[in-house]
């Protein structure tokens, strides 16, 4: 089901895509001379931007900030501007410090993003390059397990965490979403090592290299677009996943999101931290966003059908 | 099934293992069965601990006393025990895949272990965690429940009847909504915002700005959008939230948006389809910039300009993409709990399919919660099938 949108992404040749720029730079010429179109444009750019403005203008809004007033008030208004929201939502304001779920979200997301990983590159490399009976029984079984919502396995995972001892504690929370990540991750990452030419590993072996040097010598330096697209989705997938982080984790275990989640059920005081919570939680995905944008749009298109 | 028909396959580079140099190793081998025996056991043995009743604590239980490394390792309380058991987590992985990567790399090693190396993991934490999975949640959802979740015997269709019970219609109506209207507005949205900044002198940043929902999660765009929803201020007090605020401007009486029906239900999909239409635009515009050119010159030629241009060139050439964007999104909708979980307010007004089975499993109602998940299921696959074929049929065009 991914298939597609690796290649939807790949770039039009160089000089095709010089031809390209001229014919569409004319055309663009017609097309936003319109008054109507860049108005239309404008106007959706407004309207998805404004909540995401109001909350940060509301994050740095003083007592009695947010819960008391619209956040456009805070331009001309009696309520002044102030960090210091941010500064007790990482320390709790009288509940759970918010530096608590971030340090859980960390203490979960790395082997979370890392194991998987790891285990479909094994896993994809002997799809792609060894023969063997049953092969493609078994990549099409896996294949189809990426149909398999995660709700179907919640249960019966988390009855097993209960047996071992393992749940609320990380272990349940990394197996989950190494099993959840698996099936979407060897598909893509055979699709990147098929494309490696074979006479690439034709040559390592005439040269006397085994499976594994061949794999960690040759093949791996070639795949790190491929297995950094992978891994900021996941690394997204984990970071901002609620499902998993409520049914696996508890009072010591709980993620950024499940901690921001908890937080929208109180009132009072902690309505005038939330904004700033919020905008904390958002800071780690938002900087993925910001400084790794081409892997990232890569990986969320070719993850987009995950969950 | 997957891209070994639409691409020809390269030749076969690798015919035997590495051991091949001493001579050939295809066939059995006794260590090889030993090996993939020993695979077929732990996922026996896994299958048949998660079986028993719920409560055995074979590796920890919180009950009894443990030193403070047994403590530290499966419940870490402190930052540094934190710290330390992700550290040894991933120590321990790097080692047993250093140890495994070694012995497959012995020589003489016969192809059967290799294989089972390479793939032997994945197919423990697959077999066990999704297939089983799966397979135990279908048996489940025809089973009755007491409330620790132990189950007490069958009970036929009657969890599935309970699902389509009067109770739950405003749950239904609400998942058919939202897997309809949040994909259609999305790419709808999307694909007119892709068109219109394609080509501009700001197109990266006007794609980022719609782009930027979709990085984060939804949790946080449940709390941003709490502010533009916000329930009414009593008295004369200002509005907290936007729309009341404009609302008032234009002369209504504030409202709680979230919890009247069926206008919430319409706002919880705004948030979704504000979240989805940047992936939308995203898939889109990259296939309208691949529109071949000698098709748009054609046109030209013919006469075709602007929308015309749009209708019969653009549109049918993107129409598989469409097509997937639309069932992708429609997937992620259906398979999606956390926004009505923030914002819906555990109304069952406001439920979808997902948070159902959420709720349901919150309160170790297994039976009742496998019903839901099966629904899912039954709902997705038929749309994945869809999908890949779709997905098949646009790579053709290229």
């Amino acid at each position: 089901m991914t298939t597609t949108t690796p290649p939807l992404i790949v770039e039009p040749e160089v000089s095709s895509r010089r031809l390209k720029a001229q014919l569409r730079a004319q055309d663009a010429k017609t097309k936003l001379s319109s008054p109507w179109a860049s108005g239309l444009a404008v106007l959706i750019a407004v309207l998805w931007t404004i909540p995401t403005f109001g909350l940060l203008i509301n994050s740095l809004r003083a007592d009695p900030g947010p819960t008391s007033s619209g956040w456009w008030n805070f331009f001309g208004s009696p309520y002044g501007f102030t960090f210091t929201n941010f500064s007790k939502a990482w320390n709790g304001n009288g509940g759970q410090p918010l530096s608590q779920f971030i340090l859980n979200s960390v203490v979960i997301t790395l082997p979370a993003v890392v194991i998987p990983i790891v285990l479909a590159l094994l896993a994809a490399y002997a799809f792609a390059w060894i023969e063997f009976p049953g092969k493609n029984i078994l990549f099409v079984a896996v294949f189809v397990m990426q149909v398999v919502p995660i709700q179907v396995a919640l249960i019966p995972l988390n009855t097993a965490y209960v047996n071992f001892g393992l749940s609320t504690s990380f272990w349940s929370i990394w197996l989950s979403h190494t099993i959840f990540g698996l099936p979407l991750a060897i598909f893509l990452l055979h699709n990147f090592m098929k494309e490696i030419p074979g006479s690439l590993i034709e040559a390592a072996r005439v040269d006397g290299a085994g499976h594994v040097r061949i794999f960690l010598q040759v093949l791996m330096p070639l795949l790190v677009p491929a297995i950094a697209s992978f891994g900021i989705f996941q690394f997204l997938w984990v970071w901002n996943d609620l499902l998993v982080a409520l049914t696996f984790s508890g009072d010591n275990t709980r993620p950024i999101t499940a901690g921001i989640q908890s937080l929208t059920t109180q009132f009072g005081q902690q309505g005038n931290i939330l904004p700033a919570a919020a905008i904390l939680a958002m800071l780690v995905p938002l900087a993925v966003f910001l400084s790794l944008q081409r892997f990232f749009v890569r990986g969320l298109l070719a993850g987009s059908v995950k969950g | 099934m997957t891209d070994q028909q639409t691409r020809p396959a390269p030749a076969p580079v690798v015919p035997s293992p590495p051991g091949a140099r001493s001579g050939p190793r295809r066939g059995l081998s006794v260590t090889a069965i030993v090996v993939w025996v020993v695979i077929l056991a732990v996922i026996v043995a896994l299958i048949w601990a998660s079986w028993k009743p719920r409560g055995s604590g074979y590796l920890y239980n919180a009950q009894n006393q443990h030193g403070w490394f047994v403590n530290a390792i499966f419940n870490p309380q402190s930052w540094g025990q934190k710290l330390l058991v992700m550290v040894i987590a991933i120590l321990l992985f790097v080692a047993i895949m250093a140890v495994i990567l070694w012995v497959i790399d012995r020589p003489r090693v016969p192809n059967g272990v290799v294989i089972a190396g390479f793939l032997g993991p994945v197919v423990i934490a697959l077999t066990v965690g999704l297939l089983w999975s799966a397979v135990k949640t279908i048996i489940q959802s025809f089973q009755k429940f007491d409330s620790a979740g132990n189950a007490t015997g069958w009970t036929g269709f009657a969890n599935y009847g309970k699902v389509f019970t009067s109770n739950n219609t405003a749950m239904l109506v609400n998942t058919v909504l939202w897997i309809f209207l949040v994909p259609i507005l999305a790419t709808v949205v999307g694909l007119v915002y892709a068109v219109l900044v394609d080509r501009t002198r700001f197109e990266a940043g006007a794609k980022a700005l719609i782009f930027l929902p979709t990085a984060i999660s939804m949790v946080a765009a449940s709390v941003i959008w709490r502010y533009v929803y916000y329930q009414p201020s009593a008295g004369n007090r200002p509005q907290v939230g936007l729309l009341n605020a404009l609302w008032n401007v234009v002369g209504g009486t504030p409202q709680n948006w979230i919890t009247k029906y069926p206008t919430a239900t319409f706002a919880l999909i705004v948030v979704m389809i504000w979240i989805q239409a940047g992936f939308a635009m995203t898939v889109l515009s990259a296939a309208i910039k691949a529109v071949p050119d000698d098709i748009i010159e054609a046109a030209r030629i013919d006469g075709a300009t602007g929308m015309r241009l749009f209708w019969s060139v653009t549109i049918p050439t993107i129409r598989p993409t469409m097509v997937v964007v639309l069932t992708t999104v429609a997937i992620a909708s259906l398979k999606t709990f956390d926004i009505v979980n923030v914002m819906g307010g555990n109304l069952p007004k406001n439920n979808i399919l997902a948070n159902a089975f959420y709720n349901a499993s919150a309160v170790q109602q297994n039976g009742l919660a496998g019903a839901y998940a099966v629904l899912i299921f039954i709902v997705v696959t038929p749309v994945i099938i869809f999908n890949v074929r779709q997905m098949r049929k646009a790579d053709s065009i290229r």
